[in-house]
C-alpha cells in the first residue's frame, strides 16, 4: 500500500537528479566553445594540440 | 522488467550528464553573424592591441586603456571600434546562453570567455586582472 509513495519518491529523486544535471553550468564545454569561437574571430590555427577533442569520459 | 526499467533510467541519466559536459551549441545563424562581424573587426583592432591602446578586460570586454597610444585623428574611430566590439561580445554571450536554453548562463559564459581571451592573447597585448593591466 506504500507502493505509490515509493514510486513518487523515486520519481522525485530522478527528476531532481535531471534538473541538477541540466542547470549545472558546463564549464569545460563552455571553454571548448569559447576556444572554438576565439580561433575563428582571431583566425588562429590549431597549432597547440593542448586540448585534444573527443576524449571526454 | 523493473530492473530493466531502472537500467534504462540510469542509462538516460548518464547520457544526459555526458551531454551536459559535451558541447555547447554555437552553430546558430545569430551566433555566426556576430562571429563574422567580430572577425572582420579584428583586423582593425589588432594593431591597437599591439600598441597597447586597447586591452582585453577581465569582464570579457575590450577597453580603450591608453588613448594616447592612438593618433588624435584616429581616436574617435578606435572608440567606435571598441564600442562595437563590446556590443557584439555582449550579444555573443547572450546568444550562446540562449541557444543552449539557459539565458541565466550568460554571466558564466562571459567569465569563461574573459579567461580564454586573456589566456590566448598574443605576447605584447595588454590584459586585465584584478583591476590591473599587465602586458603579456
Amino acid at each position: 500500500m506504500n507502493r505509490p509513495l515509493y514510486a513518487l519518491l523515486i520519481a522525485a529523486a530522478m527528476l531532481s537528479g535531471c534538473v541538477t544535471i541540466n542547470i549545472y553550468f558546463p564549464a569545460a564545454a563552455a571553454e571548448k566553445a569559447a576556444d572554438r569561437i576565439i580561433d575563428e574571430v582571431w583566425q588562429l590555427k590549431k597549432e597547440q594540440g593542448a586540448k585534444p577533442e573527443g576524449n571526454q569520459p | 522488467m523493473n530492473a530493466l526499467k531502472r537500467i534504462a533510467l540510469l542509462a538516460a541519466l548518464v547520457a544526459s550528464a555526458a551531454w551536459a559536459q559535451g558541447n555547447l551549441e554555437i552553430n546558430t545563424p545569430a551566433i555566426s553573424q556576430i562571429k563574422s562581424g567580430m572577425q572582420a573587426r579584428h583586423a582593425q583592432l589588432a594593431p591597437h592591441y599591439a600598441s597597447g591602446a586597447v586591452g582585453l578586460g577581465a569582464d570579457g570586454a575590450v577597453a580603450l586603456r591608453d588613448a594616447s597610444a592612438v593618433p588624435l585623428a584616429q581616436r574617435q574611430a578606435v572608440q567606435g571600434l571598441v564600442a562595437q566590439e563590446n556590443a557584439d561580445r555582449a550579444a555573443l554571450y547572450r546568444e550562446i546562453a540562449r541557444a543552449n536554453g539557459h539565458p541565466e548562463w550568460e554571466a558564466d559564459i562571459r567569465n569563461t570567455f574573459a579567461q580564454r581571451w586573456i589566456e590566448r592573447a598574443q605576447p605584447g597585448w595588454y590584459v586585465q586582472s584584478g583591476g590591473q593591466w599587465s602586458r603579456k
